[in-house]
């Protein structure tokens, strides 16, 4: 903008006849140079982003000898049938294996995770404080160490490779992030209303269910989003927990199908482009939404 | 501008902090009774939380003086064994080299490129609708799955037909063409390089998010100085967010000590050990060698250095910092 000013500028006082300054011309100059310069460089990245997620759609188009030799080349004739062939060779039982789990743990982990914030920011409660550190300090425990404990425990209940596998641990593991998400907007909000529906009779369940949630609309998008963006991009505990093929969720699966499909590349690109593009979807859907919960949950 | 300390806006373990100092006391007092049945708004999250992140927990450092095998069930106490074990083990100091090395380079290209880069678009992209197109765009590979962008650069970094060749031979580098992924003098880097790929673009939202809270009136202050719009990048932007990279360079960090996706779907570890990072080592061990107090102990030094990571971002997130 300031670039195209100082031309403007140069223009008007060439247009009045005077001799047009030397030193806003050459500033205008190494402006617009450093103007292109930073534009270029935003655009180069943008095509080094974009490149390969296209070049993923577009191999998936392709026949396997093509893939194998021009990696620039368009496919001849473009050929869907790889999708079919990909959701045949188990990314359609990934696929609804994935919708499960996620679907499950969002509605688990939002869940506790609101009882556990309107707990702590609502309702008088015992050694409040203690919980409240237990909670958000499952932040600072990475999942790796508890991997295999895990196993054990799981087995010991009879839940090792199963769906319930991932529900839980992908709710437990999520709970400390979603309930300071959500604690952190219900502390703003004023509780007046809380308490006027209180004296009016109302019990704490349905001020919770009526008024509360209501009035957390937006952080719980946020915390729904975000969790879907866990489940379903999930991948160290999935491989640990579940091993029956039947089960396995889309991150797993794509794995086994590439060192299965080594002679059917496109369907792999095909598996890879359909778990990719919900979560693309998604993220354009309620980017809004993902931003916030994002902001806010590294600190606001 | 005021200087107070703000634990409620100092991130999630700021609070583990503020809730050590200070009592959260809701707004009705109730009777004894009524007090302790409340506890059920919080117990099946509580529960869940201390049964399955902080018991195995606990449960991980006995097994890491143990000899374990999860598929016989036998468990005999070792003492320091696995601990000795892993002292004169190449692979494992090979795999924490490289998680050293994750975090080193993860930190350039995911806290200071990625602060840089959403300074110069906050502030060199005057239209509103191109900057929010550009930190979408660039956020767009965080949004896939790590399998799916691992997968992919497999695909690119392959010496038949892969994308990396393909360009290095149009531009006439033909000569540092390669199987990527099979050299072990590259592999890991190849590995390193997806990862800067997928998880620029999530810190630059972030540190986008940060700028556009800094307020307006700063800049027309810096404007009427007499400083340009790049300069003040670097005297304005960049100062007022320190937090901000602070915080990002050590969940960076913490992230780089946790990687394990990507490198089991690039490599698994190979070639010839040479991408191993702790978390595919402690799988290969665990799972592949049945070998799962070794296992466990390398979880002990994840752990260790995750948790130090957590302590230093609760001291920094809870000190005195400027709010406007």
């Amino acid at each position: 903008m300031s670039a195209t000013t100082a031309t403007i500028a140069t223009g008007v006082a060439r247009a009045d006849g005077r001799r047009p300054s030397t030193t806003l011309d050459r500033r205008a100059f190494w402006h617009l140079i450093g103007r292109l310069l930073v534009l270029g460089g935003l655009i180069g990245l943008v095509i080094i982003v974009i490149y390969p997620m296209l070049w993923m759609g577009i191999g998936s188009l392709k026949t396997n000898t093509e893939i194998l030799s021009d990696p620039f080349a368009l496919p001849a004739s473009p050929d869907l049938s790889s999708y079919g062939r990909a959701i045949d060779r188990g990314v359609g039982v990934y696929f609804v294996n994935s919708v499960i789990v996620t679907g499950a743990s969002v509605v688990f982990t939002t869940l506790l995770s609101a009882w556990a914030a309107y707990g702590l920011t609502r309702v008088t409660i015992p050694f409040s404080r203690t919980i409240l550190m237990v909670i958000v300090g499952g932040l600072m425990l990475a999942p790796t160490v508890a991997v295999i404990p895990l196993v054990k425990l799981l087995q010991a209940w009879g839940i090792y490779d199963t769906y319930w596998a991932l529900i839980l641990l992908y709710t437990a593991f999520r709970v400390p992030f979603t309930t300071f998400l959500i604690r952190s907007y219900m502390i703003d909000l004023p509780s007046s209303v809380d308490e006027a529906a209180f004296i009016d009779g109302a019990s704490r369940a349905q001020i919770f269910w009526r008024i509360t949630m209501p009035m957390c609309k937006p952080i719980l998008v946020s915390a729904v989003v975000l969790q879907i963006l866990f489940a379903w991009n999930e991948f160290l505990f999935a491989l640990i927990f579940v091993g029956t093929e039947s089960l396995k969720t889309l991150p797993v699966g794509l794995a086994t199908l590439s060192s299965r499909a080594v002679t059917d590349y496109p369907a792999v690109f095909a598996g890879m482009t359909i778990a990719a593009v919900p979560m693309i979807v998604l993220f354009f859907l309620s980017q809004k939404y993902f931003v916030r919960g994002l902001a806010d949950g590294i600190g606001k | 501008m005021s200087e107070r300390t703000t634990a409620e806006h100092a991130g999630p373990l700021g609070l583990v902090r503020y809730a050590s100092r200070v009592g959260g006391q809701g707004p009705t007092a109730g009777r004894t009774g009524r007090r302790w049945r409340a506890l059920v708004w919080v117990i099946p999250g509580l529960a869940l939380v201390l049964v399955f992140v902080y018991y195995p927990l606990v449960l991980n450092f006995w097994y890491s003086a143990s000899k374990l095998n999860l598929f016989t069930g036998e468990l005999s106490f070792v003492g320091l064994d696995n601990y000795t074990r892993m002292a004169n083990d190449p692979v494992f100091w090979r795999s924490l080299v490289n998680n050293v090395l994750y975090a080193g380079i993860s930190v350039v290209f995911q806290v200071f490129f990625a602060l840089v880069l959403a300074a110069v678009i906050e502030s060199q992209v005057k239209s509103g609708r191109w900057r929010a197109a550009l930190r979408s765009i660039y956020f767009l590979p965080s949004a896939m799955s790590l399998t799916v962008t691992g997968l992919l650069f497999s695909f690119i970094y392959q010496p038949e037909g892969g994308l990396l060749n393909g360009i290095l031979d149009a531009v006439g580098l033909d000569h540092l063409q390669q199987a990527w992924l099979g050299n072990s003098s590259t592999a890991m880097l190849a590995i390193i390089a997806m990862s800067q790929w997928q998880g620029f673009g999530y810190s630059t939202l972030l540190f986008a998010v940060a700028i556009q809270r800094i307020p307006n009136e700063i800049y027309e202050a810096a404007s009427i100085d007499g400083v340009g719009p790049f300069r003040q990048i670097f005297t304005v932007t960049i100062p007022l967010i320190r937090e901000m990279t602070g915080l990002m360079m050590i969940v960076t960090m913490s992230g780089a000590f946790q990687v394990f996706n990507e490198v089991m779907v690039m490599t698994s570890g190979g070639p010839d050990n040479s991408t191993h990072v702790l978390g595919t080592w402690l799988y290969r061990s665990g799972f592949v060698k049945n070998d799962f107090g070794y296992a466990a102990a390398i979880a002990v030094v994840i752990f260790v250095i995750t948790l130090a990571l957590a302590i230093v971002q609760v001291r920094y997130t809870s000190r005195k910092r400027v709010v406007w």
